[in-house]
């Protein structure tokens, strides 16, 4: 206990004197100033030099903080003085830093009030830099290590600090930005509340007009909510028909049925709505066909509703078919039995048994869809027309001509109110409903065959959905390779070799592509925050199913909220909440890693207590009795055992950043562009070619490494189930 | 309800069921009488199961007939049976109550709701439910919904009544409570009913008559008495309440009788007219008929002990023998003899059986 907390207080001494306090212009990983400038230039001093160059004397009382523990170190770790000086010096440390960071900004006082209270200040203060990271660190981890040496979590120093920093992280990731958000859209220009002003701008005809009934066009949030009803609904079925046939039926096709669940998650998301501009557009394939066979004029329906939902349902289908398959498997054959002996037909053992238990599945898949629908920003943006959905309305407000931050808000505050009421219904209610009837005890049994009627209406479904998604994704590979959509559809490399070229210049290889600076920033990015995902994704699964603590409720219901919170509320909230300080990460890398890693860590979640719930706890507990700790015990006995969910949730992370587009969009800048936002830029010009061309690429790409990534895992998988 | 009358015979003949070219169920033919309950009884994977299975229909022979009464059933869907199952896991629907669970068959063959449920209420106080109706099947303890499971299965009064395992998922203590129950109300309302299980002494408390099976075939058939008295083969007197098996020494036959040598013992048995007995005799040695003493006793043989082990309410021996290593349960015993004693062994008349048939 005393080593560690002697190196914590190592760390935060050093990151107080040592290192720069504020954040540096270049970025984090930028040491120049070890060269050039010296600690005295008041851009890059420590926080103990800034008293001296830039007359910031409230940093100094953090220096008391940090050194508080020094005074108990010798003392027995369970005697009251040595815990509390550490809960205390860590707490109250973190509180100082954090309120001296938002009481003094760029300009002086960010508040008024403490103008009139203490004079007008002419300091002013940056985003926080490395020193202030490891100092915020240090004080944290203090906190925690006097909460263990008290006896919190039977005195696990590992496991309290873990709860502490994944607490720490979504409270500033997650929370502070989205309770930005919620307030920014309660103030006027000159940043004072008003609620009036709210509730002018949420009760907007513009928002829930209901014109489009009588002939008007309706308000953005009844948009929204018809699309989502409309292809939540219809994926549902879809996917139901799909899970049925995959389950169910001795279709040889089984097997490429369930491989094509894995099409969405490497698809960017507005690829299909992509493909179907050159399928359906105004000079698409089949419109063009139709028009030269049976003289119909083409026309724009696709662009509004009809186009996006058949963008969505094709997207979305997949996803509710992984739901439901699970359902369909999970369902006990001896239930089927007992309602035949009980002389229930084959239909009505299905619509009297079957059904039923997998009602709160149906519920399940049709939230998580809606959820989707909602959040989909790309399909809209490409397909959406005259059509307005709230997604597509908050980017508008933003980057477009009218830069209406307090609107933005607003439509994101509407936007949230209607993903989390399907995130709270789909865990309050849903959640506990399930059916999970395969008992694993006597459930021999084989289920029943399908009623001739659902079999033929899902084979109508399945046939002609799988043949459109192989039409679809042959275009996407073969798309980049057409001159012209619908007008030259000769064979061309020109695209390609625009976006990808490499020239040799004058110093060697020159990545002379447009489209290499993105793809590079994409795959750089992706390749470090998939990893940290994982890592935190799992972490916070194994104080799920592991630990038990105070408030586990609420601490598993705060980091699974973020899956439920749109990627364009994410994007809005990030851009308003670093741009300013103390946290300052606008136009860097680091904010699209943080965005990564705190809209992706739900799926690691998930899958790290599938995997966990395995694995039996005696595990861990022979390995703590002989004497092993805990972190020891999770890297030696819990990491190996899960290398399958390790890999899985660093693959998923990573394929999860590269297709990211709804957030990812506001948070690129010049020097950090996304691939799919610099297609996204090229398909609103027009540019299909170089698009399509890119998405192959992308899609290619992403399938290798899952591939790779599978065969890794293959091989060294634990054989436990031949033993 | 009263005596039932709707009580079927079931028959099979030559009844084969193969998957891809592994036949788990091997020519077998029997003949359930109307009113009885038979086991099916035999070592995971012998079949018994997949027998149970055809006769509701949930599997589909291969080859063979199929009767149940009269009518044959062999392509019957499980609809059109007329037969009821309790399943091993209960299969009570999670999202119907007590009562409309047990009203689903009623309901389903087309009685409007009211009379089902009356009828439902009937089944349920039969098996002493009543006033469970309201509750969800995970609101009930196991047993109880073992019970739920059976009032479903009875109020259909179908013309045979299977049970597929029914107390493997009981805590042993109510395991001997409910057989009883079962068979109780099987014998009052004189319902065929056909029970499978693994558990030979669960077999031999609840039926009639046992089949017991083995690799796909009738190993025999008959009555718990005949199974364990005149056990047809070496592997049924071992399943039926253990047996050291020995071989014996012929010395003479008369028209009902064979006199034999078990090592310097003298024995008689009854030959139920078997053939080559003079060649060979396959003795089974019950565990509980061999009494182990420290002092000379006449009409035994020597042995000495390898193995005991103290049970309380019994003491278990493992003995070396001139006949071969004896399985011996001392019910008597005040305290264990220690391993390496040399000991006397006697052996009772009633606890020797001739295996053959």
């Amino acid at each position: 206990m005393q080593k560690v907390v002697l190196a914590w207080l190592t760390v935060g001494l050093l990151g107080f004197f040592a290192l720069p306090w504020y954040a540096i212009e270049d970025g984090l990983w930028n040491f120049e100033w070890l060269i050039e400038g010296s600690l005295l230039d008041p851009d890059y001093a420590s926080g103990a030099l800034q008293f001296f160059v830039g007359d910031t004397i409230w940093l100094w009382p953090i220096a008391l903080f940090l050194a508080a523990p020094l005074t108990v170190i010798k003392q027995r770790t369970d005697s009251a003085r040595f815990y509390n000086t550490l809960i205390y010096s860590g707490g109250l440390g973190l509180l100082y830093v954090l309120i001296q960071g938002f009481l003094v900004g760029i300009a002086g006082w960010e508040y008024a009030i403490a103008d009139s209270l203490f004079g007008e200040l002419s300091v002013r203060q940056f985003g926080l830099g490395s020193g202030a990271l490891l100092v915020l660190s240090a004080l944290l981890f203090q906190f925690t290590n006097g909460l263990a040496a008290k006896g919190v979590m039977k005195g696990d120093i590992f496991v309290v600090g873990a709860i502490g920093f994944v607490i720490a992280t979504v409270l500033a990731f997650v929370f502070f930005p989205v309770l930005g958000i919620l307030s920014s859209a309660f103030q006027n220009d000159d940043g004072e509340l008003q609620a009036a002003l709210f509730l002018g701008k949420f009760f907007n005809a513009n928002i829930w007009g209901l014109g489009c009934l009588s002939n008007g066009s309706c308000g953005v949030a009844i948009n929204s909510l018809m699309l989502s009803i409309m292809a939540a609904t219809i994926s549902t079925l879809f996917g139901l028909a799909f899970a049925l046939v995959a389950a169910r039926s001795n279709l040889i096709a089984k097997k490429p049925i369930r491989a094509l669940s894995m099409l969405p998650i490497i698809t960017p998301p507005f690829v299909i709505g992509l493909a179907l501009i050159l399928l359906f557009g105004r000079s698409g394939a089949i419109t063009q066909f139709l028009e030269f066979a049976f003289g119909i004029e083409p026309s724009r329906w696709l662009y509004g509703l009809p186009g996006i939902l058949f963008a969505q349902v094709l997207a979305f289908t997949p996803i509710t078919f992984m739901v439901l398959i699970g359902v369909v498997d999970g369902i006990s054959p001896s239930m089927e039995e007992a309602a035949q002996t009980l002389r229930a037909s084959r239909w009505r053992t299905f619509i009297t048994v079957t059904l039923p238990l997998m009602r709160p599945g149906l519920a399940a898949a049709f939230l998580l869809a809606f959820i989707e629908s909602m959040a989909d920003f790309g399909n809209p943006l490409v397909l959406g027309g005259n059509f307005e959905v709230l997604s597509t309305q908050i980017f508008y407000a933003i980057v477009g001509a009218q830069n209406d931050q307090s609107k933005a808000a607003v439509l994101a505050i509407v936007l949230l109110i209607f993903t989390l009421a399907a995130f709270f219904i789909q865990r309050k209610w849903v959640g506990k409903k399930s059916y999970t009837t395969v008992t694993g005890k006597g459930d021999s049994g084989i289920h029943a065959e399908l009623p001739k009627r659902v079999k033929y209406v899902s084979f109508g479904i399945v046939m002609p959905w799988t043949l459109f998604t192989i039409v679809i994704y042959t275009m996407v590979m073969f798309g980049g390779f057409v001159k012209t959509w619908g007008l030259d559809h000769s064979f061309t490399m020109q695209h390609y070799i625009e976006a990808f070229s490499i020239t040799s210049g004058e110093h060697g290889l020159v990545w002379s592509g447009a489209a290499w600076n993105s793809f590079l920033t994409t795959l750089n990015i992706s390749a470090i925050s998939a990893p940290l995902t994982a890592a935190i994704g799992l972490l916070v699964a194994y104080l799920l199913v592991r630990q038990n603590f105070v408030g586990k409720q609420i601490f598993e219901f705060g980091t699974m909220l973020s899956f439920a919170i749109p990627g364009t509320v994410i994007g809005v909230s990030y851009v308003l909440a670093y741009n300013v300080p103390p946290i300052e990460l606008t136009g860097t890398g680091v904010i699209l890693v943080l965005c990564f890693i705190f809209r992706n860590m739900p799926v690691g979640v998930r899958g790290g207590i599938a995997a966990m719930s395995q694995l039996d706890k005696s595990l861990d507990e022979a390995s703590l009795m002989l004497g092993a700790n805990s972190f020891t015990t999770i890297r030696r006995v819990i990491l190996p055992l899960l290398r399958p969910a390790i890999f899985s949730a660093i693959t998923y992370g990573f394929v999860r950043a590269i297709t990211s587009l709804s957030a990812v969009i506001f948070l690129v800048s010049a020097d950090y562009d996304m691939a799919t936002s610099y297609i996204i830029g090229r398909v609103e010009n027009g540019d299909y070619g170089i698009a399509i061309a890119y998405s192959s690429v992308l899609i290619v790409v992403m399938l290798s490494v899952i591939l790779l990534l599978q065969l890794l895992v293959g091989k060294r998988k634990l054989h436990r189930d031949n033993a | 309800m009263s005596a039932h009358t709707n009580a079927a015979s079931v028959e099979f003949r030559n009844i084969t069921k193969k998957y891809g070219v592994v036949k788990a169920v091997n020519e077998v033919s029997f003949t359930v009488e109307a009113g009885s309950l038979v086991t099916l009884l035999g070592p995971s994977g012998c079949g018994k199961t997949t027998t149970l299975r055809m006769i509701a229909g949930l599997e589909q022979s291969s080859s063979g007939q199929i009767f149940i009464g009269d009518q044959e059933v062999t392509n019957l869907s499980v609809m059109d049976r007329d037969v009821s199952m309790v399943f091993q896991s209960y299969a009570l629907f999670p999202h119907m109550s007590v009562i409309e669970n047990v009203a689903y068959g009623l309901r389903e063959q087309g009685y409007n709701k009211k009379d089902a449920y009356e009828k439902a209420e009937d089944g349920m106080a039969m098996v002493g439910l009543s006033g469970f109706g309201k509750r969800m099947p995970n609101q009930l303890s196991g047993g109880q919904q073992q019970r739920v499971a059976v009032a479903r299965a009875l109020v259909l009064k179908p013309k045979v009544l299977l049970f597929d395992e029914p107390l493997s998922n009981l805590d042993a203590k109510l395991r001997r409570k409910v057989r009883e129950e079962i068979r109780e109300l099987q014998q009052k309302l004189g319902i065929t009913s056909i029970y499978v299980t693994h558990d030979q002494e669960e077999a031999m408390a609840v039926s009639d008559k046992i089949i017991v099976m083995n690799d796909s075939v009738i190993s025999q058939h008959g009555t718990p008495h005949a199974l364990y008295e005149q056990p047809k083969n070496l592997f049924i007197a071992d399943f039926i309440g253990d047996a050291t098996l020995v071989d014996g020494r012929f010395i003479s036959a008369n028209e009902s009788h064979v006199k034999l040598h078990l090592d310097t013992l003298e024995v008689e048995l009854p030959h139920r007219n078997l053939p080559n007995l003079e060649q060979k005799l396959d003795i089974a040695i019950r565990p509980h008929a061999i009494s182990v003493h420290t002092q000379e006793i006449s009409n035994s043989i020597k042995g000495k002990v390898l193995k005991s082990t103290y049970l309380g309410g019994h003491v278990e021996y493992e003995l070396e023998t001139a006949l071969g290593v004896l399985f011996a349960v001392d019910h008597q015993a005040v305290s264990a003899i220690p391993a390496t004693t040399m000991v006397s062994v006697c052996i009772a008349q009633q606890g020797i059986a001739l295996v053959g048939g």
